[in-house]
């Protein structure tokens, strides 16, 4: 019983601000939201309705799983290039781990503030080089061709460098010998990364895959500050759509029914971690 | 760690075309930041002009700090930070050693309902906490914005994994001396995770005083904003577009974050990694 005592506080809080709002999230989700003297009542299945009509839900939940594919890959990518390049003992290596890392505890508030001056028409950096090389200016965030694409790089870059110290600290608790045998028999460095150093840092891959994942879903900050979801709905993402709705349009049913959306996409991350890669990758 | 030299680091053209390399993509990593920095130290008109000869100036720093309350901002980062670590650093302490020292019904039950908000963040119930928040009337305060936050899954998990390694002979040899388990807890397990303790700290408080969404929903006064939503209220209210300014509030609100990390980089890089191994 003490146990359960100690348990106590952690679970009670736990319970009122994890468990509670999800299930509560689904029973609102079947209800309508009060207005004025009418109260809530229940609607069934009416709100996953509206869900389904909804163009802008869809569009929300197809850039997400844009977004998604396009950082994911590409942050991981260039982590793990990061880490093999700052594990060899390459010129200023303390260096370039700093300037790596550093997006990595900047507010993504901040970087968004810093990303959006960098992109601004006419005056930002980046025209600046465009202009120099002789193209023409172009507005970044305003055109719905590559607003949701330049949201995309703030995230690789405030992404990559945090991924990075988990490869580098696989890196680095490598034993030498593997790579001393593998060079003996005369493996390439490329054979010897493909076949030897990657499917070794396969359990770090899979910790950072599940954490960007679930950062790919979880974090809007930048929405906020740099399109607000627009041009055209072109940046909306699924949580940032929930924010509208929910606290700009003050509809609370609907947002708990997108939520569910949300919740459900989490909970298919989990389960997939739980069964199918957790099982491929531990083999030590 | 890395005592012998790995034989497939390159030498010769393979190594000046991996530093080559390296060094492009690190400068590309520092612009966008070294840019807000030559914007926020020269007057306006230097903002998007690149000249050795332009003078450096504090000014818009300055004018960023008389132009929004943002001693108050920091106060309440200030707060928010120091008061959910604390309350994190008790609970998670007690809930980490019932799991990993006791036996009771339901641990492995109780332990999966725990893991469920390593998924499940307070970041994406949003609409619900709210609904919660006004119903105690915490809607507005400090506490509203970190109370979600407190039972902290991820802090459970981390303190279990590093009380489980705890040799049981300590443990034992305590009880032997008439300890309560709350002594020995005090008295052995706390004192051996101090490192964790340090990894969490560090995740924590830059989580927390990164923080965004949340408190920007919770709170609606001056009195209980933290730094970044104030930050955000800042540059998006009738600033007119003078980046020069926006910029210097950008790396003000950042700015103890940022020095503490050039100044503890080691303790950082490493807290960070240690949380994330499991």
């Amino acid at each position: 019983m003490y146990g359960w005592l100690l348990l106590l506080p952690a679970m009670a809080l736990l319970a009122l601000f994890t468990h509670y709002p999800a299930l509560a999230n689904l029973w609102h989700s079947f209800q309508s939201t009060p207005k004025g003297d009418r109260p809530a009542a229940f609607v069934g299945l009416e709100n996953y309705q509206q869900l389904v009509e909804d163009p802008i839900f869809w569009q929300a939940l197809s850039n997400n799983f844009w977004y998604a594919l396009g950082t994911i890959p590409v942050s991981i990518a260039l982590a793990l290039l990061m880490a093999v390049w700052v594990n060899d003992r390459i010129p200023g290596r303390g260096i370039l781990r700093l300037a790596f890392f550093t997006p990595t505890i900047l507010p993504m508030i901040a970087v968004a503030n810093i990303w959006l001056f960098f992109y601004t028409p006419e005056y930002g950096l980046l025209e600046q080089f465009t202009g120099a090389l002789g193209m023409p200016s172009h507005n970044w965030l305003g055109s719905k061709n590559t607003a949701l694409g330049a949201l995309m790089v703030v995230t690789v870059w405030k992404e990559s460098g945090f991924f990075m110290i988990f490869y580098l600290a696989a890196l680095q608790s490598m034993s030498p010998h593997l790579a001393d045998a593998a060079a003996m028999e005369g493996a390439s460095r490329w054979y010897f990364f493909r076949r030897v150093t990657f499917p070794l840092l396969m359990p770090t891959t899979l910790f950072v895959l599940v954490n960007a994942v679930i950062n790919a879903f979880r974090l809007v900050d930048h929405v906020v500050v740099m399109t607000r979801g627009g041009p055209d709905n072109a940046t909306e993402l699924l949580l940032y759509y929930v924010y509208e709705i929910g606290f700009r349009f003050w509809d609370s049913a609907y947002a708990a029914t997108l939520t569910m959306v949300l919740l459900t996409i989490l909970g298919l991350v989990a389960l997939a971690q739980f069964f199918f890669l957790e099982r491929k990758v531990h083999y030590q | 760690m890395s005592a012998g030299i790995n034989v497939y680091e390159p030498r010769g053209v393979g190594r000046a075309l991996e530093t080559t390399g390296a060094w492009i993509l690190g400068v590309l990593w520092v612009l966008p930041l070294l840019y807000a920095f030559w914007t926020a130290f020269h007057p306006t008109e230097f903002s998007t002009h690149f000249s050795l000869s332009a003078p450096l100036t504090l000014a818009n720093f300055v004018t960023a700090w008389h132009a929004a309350p943002f001693a108050r901002y920091f106060l309440n980062t200030l707060l928010l930070v120091t008061m959910v670590l604390a309350a994190q650093l008790v609970l998670t302490t007690l809930a980490a050693y019932a799991f990993a020292r006791f036996e009771f019904p339901g641990r492995n039950a109780l332990f999966a309902l725990v893991l469920v908000q390593l998924m499940v963040m307070p970041d994406v119930l949003i609409v619900e906490n709210y609904r919660t928040m006004t119903m105690l009337g915490l809607k507005d305060t400090i506490t509203g914005i970190g109370l979600p936050y407190i039972a902290s899954a991820f802090g459970i998990f981390l303190l279990r994994q590093t009380f489980k390694g705890v040799p049981r002979e300590l443990d034992e040899a305590a009880r032997v001396e008439g300890c309560t388990p709350l002594q020995v807890l005090w008295k052995v397990y706390v004192p051996l995770a101090r490192p964790t303790y340090l990894a969490y700290a560090l995740v924590s408080v830059s989580y927390h005083w990164n923080n965004f969404l949340w408190p920007l929903i919770i709170t609606n006064s001056v009195e209980a904003r933290p730094v970044t939503v104030g930050l955000q209220v800042f540059s998006s209210t009738d600033q007119g577009i003078d980046w020069s300014i926006i910029t210097a509030a950008t790396l003000l609100s950042t700015a103890p974050l940022l020095i503490a990390f050039l100044l503890f980089q080691r303790q950082f890089v490493q807290s960070f990694m240690r949380a994330g191994i499991r």
